[in-house]
């Protein structure tokens, strides 16, 4: 037999049938549903008369809408609780389990499905959410679909898709002390560009790898959209299992036993091949900070800011040029002399605990600038709040001056009240620096949460590793 | 579904890389639980000067005039003329309907993002992927020259100029046939019922951890 690489044996598993063009009918193992991408899929199976095929794979929550304060109070946003509302409803009348507003494990979908074993190795998992990728850190094939693929999936468990290319990004070496899997993943996306994965399931392997957390893995993998891909995905290892031993939804007993025995062959053959293969080098990256509108244009913290006019390709340079007017920059300045107002840690990429001790350990007896005017803290989910707090993590944060904040996605796309105004400035652990991602008019730089902490520190970009 | 017709349709060029879904329709219009009324907010930061909210109607707000979809001779315009990567980033189906709504039923790109062209082709939108240096081409002409049409023809998978020039595209043939015919894909999949359960069945025999939990 042909050796299969991580991707082909998870995708071989899977398929229902294929068709003489190779569409393929994928099994779909779990779905994750929040607010914002449900409620017209709902919608279409009652017009249909269609049922969940499978509740009981099914996992809902509330995030992209949630406040992170005054939670008193409810929703007052009438638009966005009656989005919220609608999710309520869906899950009672359909029979899908939710994890809603009030319950500790609500949160970020992305850091709720895996803290509660619903992600498990070899599985395929979707959701109508481009950072579903973040679960192929378990070695599950995830990935982000529209609502109408929400509703196929809803009324029959499977997708229609062809398959996907693979391609492997290589990465030997280890990390610099301060330089972490945000870094890595935006650095590879600089080089990769933020189309560079499109069509592909990119693999990550190499020693980089075994070094990283769960969590660092999970932040690598969530960021393989902002490079195009469909999935990012990491072999199963010691780390993988230990992650998922014990969590309320992994499986017990004799299953447990033969799931791990399982998982353990969830690794590439020796000699399998992929459609396209990338290499580097862990040891050359330097923290990052991106400085303009796309995943891509992203620098080195010791770098400057493009200047437009070195750009031979019109298109590039037009982009440069839009990116630098939106972002209030001018050509060739230096990183480290960019000045914040704002900082937001928190996220799907950067909102679980050992990123939040990340930044609380640089900030330990120090002050947020008095030129920062707001700075936040949003843990992924009310089981990483609960779990920081029994860590003293909130009082560090509140000590330094940061707002520690409930769980949700907040500031990452400024659905609910957490808002960049026109003109702020921010340093934030999310994904997308995109124009009006965190405001209209609002301006993004994607750090790591150390970087964050210590730009709130700094009121500017410094390099962590020098401090 | 609509089925999708052949049509001759005024273009409106979009000249920028890396157009993503939030810019094709920002976060605050996803609140909305309806699939229509997105396209008086399609490219809403581009197309108006001030913040928009859901429910405002936009008839008096201050228009970005140099924004193409402001510019009288693109009024009406069904075909959309974009660079690489166009519909990057989130999922959001909001992007397609906002298009859709607007008017927009194809848009001619050199590449687009993966899931923005899967969710197109569920809403009758026909997206091209045409060389790089047609795609320029293109640009050139519909930049030079007012009411510039294109004819597209999905059965004959061919986009005709104004000029007679024929420039001939690829689109997956189950994609086709489903545009063609307006089909519902789920009604297609049920058809594979007996496949579905007999794999389950499978699956639970070989993989029984995989189907825990049944806590719900």
């Amino acid at each position: 037999m042909k050796p299969r690489n991580l991707f082909d044996k998870i995708w071989d598993s899977h398929v229902i049938r294929t068709d003489k063009d190779g569409t393929s009918l994928l099994y779909i193992d779990r779905h994750l549903v929040h607010e914002v991408t449900s409620p017209q899929a709902f919608e279409g199976l009652r017009l249909a008369g269609r049922t969940v095929r499978r509740p009981e794979a099914t996992f809902a929550v509330p995030d992209h809408n949630v406040p992170t304060k005054m939670l008193a109070q409810g929703i007052t946003d009438p638009i966005a609780r009656l989005q919220v509302e609608t999710l309520d409803q869906n899950c009672q009348t359909f029979g899908v389990l939710q994890f809603g507003m009030g319950d500790i494990r609500q949160g970020v979908v992305h850091v709720m499905a895996p803290e509660q074993g619903i992600i498990l190795p070899g599985l395929t998992v979707v959701c109508g959410d481009s950072h579903t990728a973040t679960h192929g850190a378990f070695a599950a094939f995830a990935f982000g679909i529209g609502t109408s693929e929400v509703e196929h999936v809803l009324a029959t468990q499977t997708l229609s898709q062809k398959k996907p290319k693979s391609m492997r990004i290589h990465v030997e070496g280890r990390l610099a002390q301060g330089v972490s899997a945000k870094d890595l993943v935006l650095y590879i996306i600089s080089q990769i560009g933020t189309a560079g994965g499109t069509g592909h399931v990119i693999e990550f392997t190499g020693t980089v790898l075994s070094d990283l957390s769960m969590e660092g893995r999970m932040t690598l993998c969530n960021m393989a959209i902002e490079a195009g891909a469909r999935a990012g995905l990491v072999a199963v290892d010691e780390k993988t299992i230990d992650y998922v031993r014990g969590r309320p939804m992994a499986p017990k007993g004799a299953d447990w036993d033969r799931a791990v025995a399982a998982w353990r062959q969830l690794q590439a053959d020796p000699g399998a091949s992929y459609d396209a293969s990338r290499s580097f080098d862990a040891s050359q990256i330097a923290p990052q900070v991106s400085w303009g509108t796309s995943p891509e244009m992203t620098l080195p913290v010791d770098g400057h800011v493009p200047d437009p006019a070195a750009e031979p390709d019109p298109v590039r340079r037009g982009s440069i040029e839009k990116a630098l007017s939106y972002m209030g920059l001018q050509p060739g300045v230096a990183v480290q002399e960019i000045t914040l107002d704002t900082i937001f840690i928190g996220s799907c990429t950067n909102g679980r605990i050992e990123d939040l001790r990340s930044a609380a350990g640089y900030l330990e007896g120090k002050k947020v600038a008095p030129t920062i005017k707001q700075a936040l803290v949003v843990p992924g989910t009310g089981l990483v709040k609960q779990q920081a707090e029994a860590e003293g993590l909130d009082r560090i944060f509140t000590a330094a001056g940061f707002e520690w904040r409930a769980p949700g996605c907040s500031m990452c796309l400024a659905m609910n009240a957490d808002i960049l105004g026109p003109g702020d400035r921010c340093a934030s652990t999310s994904n997308r620096n995109f124009e009006g991602r965190q405001g209209p008019g609002g301006r993004t730089h994607l750090v790591s949460p150390a970087m964050a902490a210590a730009a709130a520190v700094a009121g500017r970009f410094v390099d962590i590793r020098r401090l | 579904m609509e089925p999708f017709k052949t049509a001759t349709h005024l273009v409106v060029p979009i000249d920028r890389a890396n157009v993503d879904t939030d810019a094709i329709i920002p976060k605050q219009f996803l609140k909305s639980i309806h699939r229509t009324g997105f396209g008086p907010n399609l490219f809403d930061e581009w197309r108006y000067l001030d913040r928009g909210e859901p429910g405002q109607s936009c008839a008096d707000r201050p228009r970005n005039r140099e924004f193409v979809l402001n510019q009288s001779r693109y009024q009406g315009a069904a075909v959309l003329l974009a660079r690489d990567n166009f519909g990057c980033g989130s999922s959001r189906e909001h992007a397609p309907w906002a298009l859709l709504d607007y008017g927009i039923r194809v848009i001619i790109a050199p590449s687009f993002a993966d899931i923005f062209f899967n969710n197109c082709f569920k809403n009758g939108i026909l997206p091209i992927v045409l060389p790089g240096a047609v795609v320029e081409r293109l640009f050139q002409e519909t930049l030079a020259s007012e009411g510039y049409r294109l004819t597209v023809d999905l059965e004959r998978q061919a986009v005709t100029t104004p000029g007679g020039e024929v420039l001939p595209f690829e689109v997956d043939p189950f994609r086709r046939h489903c545009l063609l015919n307006g089909l519902d894909d789920i009604g297609l999949t049920l058809q594979h019922l007996t496949e579905i359960e007999h794999y389950e069945r499978q699956q639970r025999q070989e993989n029984p951890w995989a189907f825990l939990p049944q806590g719900a």
